[in-house]
């Protein structure tokens, strides 16, 4: 069984309780269907990451002054200066 | 600490700040201060569809560590995000990497009271910083100069056991990562962040007790303290028959306290996946190999080479060999001097005791490494006493400059003439007759007067040993 109340404050959300009882049915569909894949033995293959063959480019150690901070602040709901202000969080 | 049977089970877990130029997986600025919100791409502000890139050096400084902690260096690692909601943390998630490590299966040897000891490394393992909030009452500010900026975690075995042992592991991880110029390990400043787990058990039991995690501590000192008020917190919880809660607690230093900062309940699910905007990493064992070529001699290797090529006691050369830059001004001071022991002394004792004071390195002070080395010859040539020589050393410490042209120009030299030195014991003897009637009736201890009397009138420049030589055969007769 799911525990969707434990679910929703992980992902910070409020749910209804009729919202509760419809997203209990189908996350707990979605976690029967993956305990059915689970049955699938498994024992030599090696965990897919990604499903890509690409292999990875590293970027090389250089700084770049992408935006100022004047651009990085456009989108704050509030700030104090060019500091972001947030709800209280201690 | 540990009483009546208990025993602690100490394991640390080290944030180390890489010296990157960039971010681990952006082209931010990674370097400290900056204006506020100054290195803040979308990438660092977790804005939709921003992705991430791997910066080669953060990886490149991880297997360095790794090697210098004789660590497994995994090829083939994976980037996982662990998932939690804090404004300092943009994404909703910090990229860092966790059942596939780059870094595994290592250790550390340390010394403590001359004795050593191995400590395991379970891993040690890439991932980004958070950002910086402080507190304000009703509400909080977020800088994200530093969210993305690489750290290397590296996680201990609970082999520790003590908190002597404890701060002794942090302080030679933290030489380690100075030796590789990987990481600053400013604790301070927070460029090094030791976060310690501590449990306690029946000595003997094998079931570890609950463990409770240490955070907010700024110094070796108070790795030390905050570990050992949490052993006696414990102890004394379980003995007045209460339960440890698994938390996490705050070390408090202007109290000596720890006090708890999260509540069980609030235990947190990380729910950690590989992160789907980061392919795995992989590099070929070639890289590993060419950056083991190029580990330079680690803290211990280079004091056992103090030991056997110098001849220093294991104490001195252990002292000399925590900073790179130290070691390196010894053994620049020793072959010049020709005289290795003389080197370490006035290294560790009295260099080492101005830096203290004044809170320099080795880098930022006046005293050259081979005007150290020419006060040494001075004094092993005669030229000055050993106690002049202090008088020099504290000139050469203010002003800098050579020690022979400041013995010259102070007129230093030491005195060596034997009618000058007679004239000096006369001098003193006659201004102390009853010292000398006390003497020569069987007082020997005023012998020390009469050399220190001696010195005083000479201003420190008369050879002590013909002072010793002169003043016994004046004082017979």
């Amino acid at each position: 069984m799911i525990n969707v109340q434990s679910v929703a404050h992980l992902a910070r959300l409020t749910l209804s309780s009729d919202e509760e009882k419809a997203f209990e049915a189908q996350l707990s569909s979605i976690v029967q269907h993956f305990s059915e894949v689970e049955a699938v033995n498994t024992a030599n293959v090696e965990p897919l990451i990604t499903p890509t063959d690409i292999t990875l480019v590293f970027r090389e150690d250089k700084k770049l002054a992408v935006q100022t901070a004047e651009e990085a602040m456009k989108n704050a709901p509030e700030r104090s200066g060019n500091l972001f202000k947030v709800p209280p969080v201690v | 600490m540990p009483s009546n049977n208990w025993e602690a089970v100490i394991g640390l877990e080290i944030h180390a700040q890489l010296l990157t130029e960039s971010k681990m997986f952006s082209v931010d600025s990674a370097s400290f201060g900056g204006a506020d919100n100054e290195y803040t791409s979308p990438v660092s502000l977790g804005m939709p569809g921003a992705l991430p890139t791997i910066n080669r050096r953060g990886v490149e400084f991880g297997i360095r560590m790794g090697l210098a902690l004789n660590c497994n260096i995994r090829t083939r690692s994976v980037f996982s995000r662990k998932n939690y909601f804090y404004p300092d943390l943009p994404k909703g998630y910090q990229i860092s990497q966790f059942d596939e490590p780059i870094c595994e299966k290592g250790y550390v040897d340390i010394y403590l009271d001359g004795k050593p000891k191995r400590i395991g490394v379970t891993r040690a393992h890439l991932e980004e910083d958070a950002g910086k909030s402080t507190h304000h009452g009703d509400y909080s500010l977020i800088n994200l100069n530093r969210a993305g900026v690489p750290l290397l975690e590296i996680v201990s075995e609970p082999d520790i056991k003590t908190p002597q042992e404890a701060a002794e592991y942090a302080r030679t991880v933290r030489n380690i990562l100075r030796y590789l110029g990987v990481c600053d390990g400013n604790l301070e400043e927070g460029s090094m962040r030791c976060d310690c787990n501590v449990s306690v058990r029946k000595t003997g039991e094998k079931k570890f007790g609950t463990k409770v995690e240490l955070k907010n501590i700024n110094s070796f000192r108070f790795v030390e303290k905050a570990i050992d008020y949490e052993i006696n917190r414990q102890i004394s919880c379980l003995e007045s028959g209460e339960r440890i809660l698994q938390e996490t607690r705050l070390y408090d230093s202007t109290k000596n306290r720890t006090y708890s900062m999260r509540s069980k309940e609030e235990a947190h699910d990380y729910r950690y996946f590989p992160d789907p905007d980061l392919l795995p990493l992989v590099f070929e064992q070639k890289w590993v190999d060419e950056i083991r070529a190029t580990l330079p001699e680690l803290p211990l290797e280079k004091a056992k080479r103090f030991q056997t090529q110098y001849g220093l006691p294991e104490y001195d050369a252990l002292v000399l060999t925590q900073e790179r830059a130290v070691a390196e001004y010894f053994e620049n001071v020793a072959k010049l001097s020709g005289n290795a022991k003389a080197s370490s002394n006035w290294i560790m004792v009295e260099l080492m005791r101005e830096l203290k004071e004044s809170e320099k390195s080795i880098e930022e002070q006046k005293i050259r490494g081979e005007d150290l080395a020419e006060l040494i010859q001075l004094i092993d040539k005669g030229t000055i006493s050993g106690k002049i020589a202090k008088t020099v050393f504290a000139e050469m410490w203010a002003q800098g400059g050579r020690p022979a042209d400041i013995v010259k120009t102070k007129g230093l030299v030491q005195v060596t003439d034997r009618a000058a030195i007679e004239k000096w014991v006369d001098e003193v003897m006659s201004a102390s007759a009853n010292q000398v009637n006390e003497y020569r009736s069987g007082k020997d201890k005023l012998f020390g007067f009469f050399v220190g009397q001696i010195m005083k009138v000479s201003r420190g420049q008369a050879n002590p040993d013909l002072v010793n030589q002169v003043l016994k055969e004046k004082l017979k007769k």
